[in-house]
């Protein structure tokens, strides 16, 4: 392995609550006279954080305050002081973290734009750039990360964090930040990101932005202003989080642009131990389908064609296919043929299907719904069919075809057959 | 089943209008809807309780004028509404607003499970459902696309990017739902009616001991600082002439672009 390692464990709350000098309560407390010492808490804690002795819990000095005991217990023994944003000092937090997203032995796509991103902003800060990677058997990831970006990778494996679940992953999300405290935390605004950065902005009162389409760091305040769409794209919005740390974002994936592989680049390693177990997660996965081949790479694909309620039917899909085919793309979709039930989901582009970006993207029978858009806008090359001269997804084309697509698209995948084929 | 529904009232339209004199989004005269996530999370229940039976309570917080959206879910056959308003509530972001609708569901007792939207239609955060499920203490299940209960647990299918997952968890549980989970009904007139005629339970920070600290813009630790709209220049080209001509250029810019 190229990065060095050092076994680490979380700087202990103990400490860093020493470190802020003197506080008077910890953020979480065991009430006595509810606690029946029936031990609940302590598998439930992912860093061995809990004791009970004479039948009542206490906390030891590996409790991070993740707060993973809290709802583990049954009788309400333990309660978390959250703290106050008013008290938090800011001056505390370093550092730019990214939460990785991995599958198939795969970083995903919006880890390395987060990670090239996470470079922009530690560089105005004048900081460096940690991936937190949890998971199980995902060594392999390190040099990618690394290559990519990753000043540090702290990193988290055990069996019980083989899938990604909401509790175990925001359990130790939450003890890792407590114990090192960024100030900035980035994830990609997908169906795991989303669900994980909710829960632990939650519980540890941190400022969340949704779906980041911008970052940027203000020169004077230092402070991260994270611009997203709103109202379907309509608007947009810049947000701030002026005293709650971290500073936590998601941020769209396909948006923004990974930075350049720099092979045989470092980072240092920080294994961190957990004990978790598999009774203490309160969700099991029964079962996972992946649906397979070309059209669910619809964020990987350079090239897209897609359809929408123009095409009039199912069956008319074809046409898509063939020039999909013919380009050696992949078949997109118009969020009104979905919910006709013409394809399946996972081929829907916009606001709430994917964010694509690929090098050309022809929209067939589209009218350019500001939903559409935003999905797609950001493609290199935009080409738009369709019978209407008015319809808006002329507006956001690179190049338009007014015409019947029952024509005009038949007539170009020839075209293109002769092009390729010769 | 005691199965709690939290849904939000939101102007009916994606397309806002702007006010070029001021450049601020017109918000006058547009209508106001249940959001449509929620129309799904509202069904969801009614059909959970038509199983199993229980009761189906709503929950809103806004202005008083969210009332509207209670009687919405009441005409669809929920049987309680709790409306959530007060000055103390506004300016909240999507952590005070998780953190109150946390203190209202302690208030309504014993319940199997909170079903929220994906997501809101205005704000498209999808943050206040994993939000609540957290001060709630109690797992989540989200993108919800097949709810079962069965012996006091669920059965979840969850929509991912590229597939499905399914999920087990003991109630009570939060689930968001996505779209595709059902048609939600309409309500029959004479639902609508009645559903006029029913008490709405109104609670203020003191109904539901709140901290004023954690509530509205106080407990909110983001804010808006700017709203504009996105600037789409346009650049394109519309190709003239027959078909054949369009074709023809088309595939040369293509080519030229080394798209092809």
């Amino acid at each position: 392995m190229a990065a060095s390692r050092e076994a680490h464990a979380p700087a202990t709350a103990f400490a860093f609550f020493g470190s802020q000098g003197g506080r008077e309560a910890l953020p979480i407390r065991i009430i006595e006279e509810k606690c029946t010492g029936c031990k609940l808490c302590i598998p439930a804690c992912p860093y061995g954080g809990v004791d009970v002795e004479d039948k009542l819990a206490r906390l030891n000095e590996r409790c991070t305050f993740c707060g993973a005991c809290i709802s583990a217990c049954t009788f309400d023994a333990i309660v978390a002081d959250v703290v106050r944003k008013e008290n938090v000092d800011a001056s505390q937090y370093h550092g730019v973290w990214i939460i990785a997203e991995h599958r198939d032995g795969n970083l995903a796509g919006v880890t390395l734009e987060l990670l090239g991103e996470g470079r922009k902003l530690a560089q105005q800060l004048g900081t460096d750039v940690s991936l937190a990677l949890l998971g199980d058997n995902v060594d392999g990831l390190l040099d990618r990360a690394a290559a990519y970006g990753a000043d540090r990778i702290y990193l988290v494996q055990d069996p019980v964090l083989a899938t990604y679940r909401t509790a175990p992953y925001a359990d130790v999300m939450c003890g890792l930040i407590n114990a090192h405290k960024p100030e900035i935390v980035l994830i990609g605004a997908t169906t795991m990101g989303r669900d994980l950065a909710s829960r632990i902005a939650a519980r540890i009162g941190a400022g969340l932005t949704a779906d980041c389409t911008g970052l940027d760091i203000n020169e004077d305040t230092g402070l991260l202003h994270q611009t997203r769409p709103a109202y379907g794209g309509t608007i947009m919005a810049t947000i701030l989080c002026e005293q709650a740390r971290p500073q936590m974002a998601t941020v769209r994936p396909k948006v923004m642009r990974k930075g350049d592989e720099e092979p045989g680049r470092k980072a240092e390693v920080h294994d961190v131990p957990v004990e978790l177990t598999e009774k203490s997660v309160a969700t099991r996965i029964v079962e996972v389908v992946r649906s397979s081949g070309p059209a669910v790479d619809l964020q990987e694909a350079e090239i897209i064609v897609s359809g929408g309620r123009g095409l009039r039917s199912a069956d008319n899909f074809s046409l898509i296919e063939e020039l999909a085919e013919t380009l050696g793309g992949v078949v997109g979709a118009s969020r009104a043929t979905v919910d006709a039930e013409w394809i399946p989901a996972y081929h829907q582009v916009g606001q709430t299907g994917k964010t694509v970006q690929p090098k050309l993207y022809i929209a067939c029978g589209i009218s350019g719904a500001v939903q559409h858009l935003a999905g797609m806008q950001s493609s290199d090359c935009i080409v738009a069919i369709n019978n209407d001269p008015d319809a808006p997804i002329f507006r956001a084309a690179h190049y338009g075809i007014c015409g019947d697509l029952f024509e005009v698209v038949p007539a170009l995948t020839r075209r293109l057959q002769q092009e390729l084929g010769s | 089943m005691h199965i709690i529904v939290c849904i939000k009232q939101v102007p009916d339209t994606t397309e806002v209008e702007w006010d070029e004199e001021t450049g601020t989004m017109k918000r006058e005269g547009v209508p106001s809807i249940v959001n449509p996530f929620d129309d799904n999370a509202i069904e969801q229940a009614l059909r959970l309780r038509e199983k199993h039976g229980g009761t189906v309570t709503v929950v809103t917080m806004g202005p008083p004028q969210a009332e509207a959206a209670l009687r919405s879910a009441l005409a669809m056959g929920a049987d309680e509404a709790v409306l959530l308003t007060s000055p103390a509530f506004g300016g909240a972001d999507t952590l005070a607003t998780s953190y109150t609708l946390c203190q209202a569901i302690r208030n309504m007792g014993d319940f199997d499970m909170v079903i929220c939207g994906r997501q809101a239609f205005d704000g498209d955060t999808g943050q206040v459902g994993p939000g609540l499920a957290e001060h709630l203490g109690i797992p989540q299940i989200t993108y919800a696309i097949e709810v079962e209960a069965v012996d006091g647990k669920c059965h979840v299918r969850r929509l991912l990017e590229d597939g499905f997952e399914v999920v087990e968890a003991k109630l009570p549980v939060l689930i968001t739902v996505v779209k595709q989970i059902n048609e939600p009904r309409h309500p029959r007139l004479r639902n609508v009616l009645a559903a006029k005629k029913k008490e709405i339970t109104v609670w203020g920070p003191e109904e539901i001991a709140v901290d004023p600290h954690r509530c509205g813009l106080q407990g909110s630790p983001t804010r808006v600082v700017r709203v504009f709209r996105p600037e789409r220049a346009w650049q394109g080209e519309m190709l003239e002439g027959s078909m054949e001509e369009k074709i023809e250029q088309l595939v040369e810019k293509l080519r030229a672009g080394g798209v092809c």
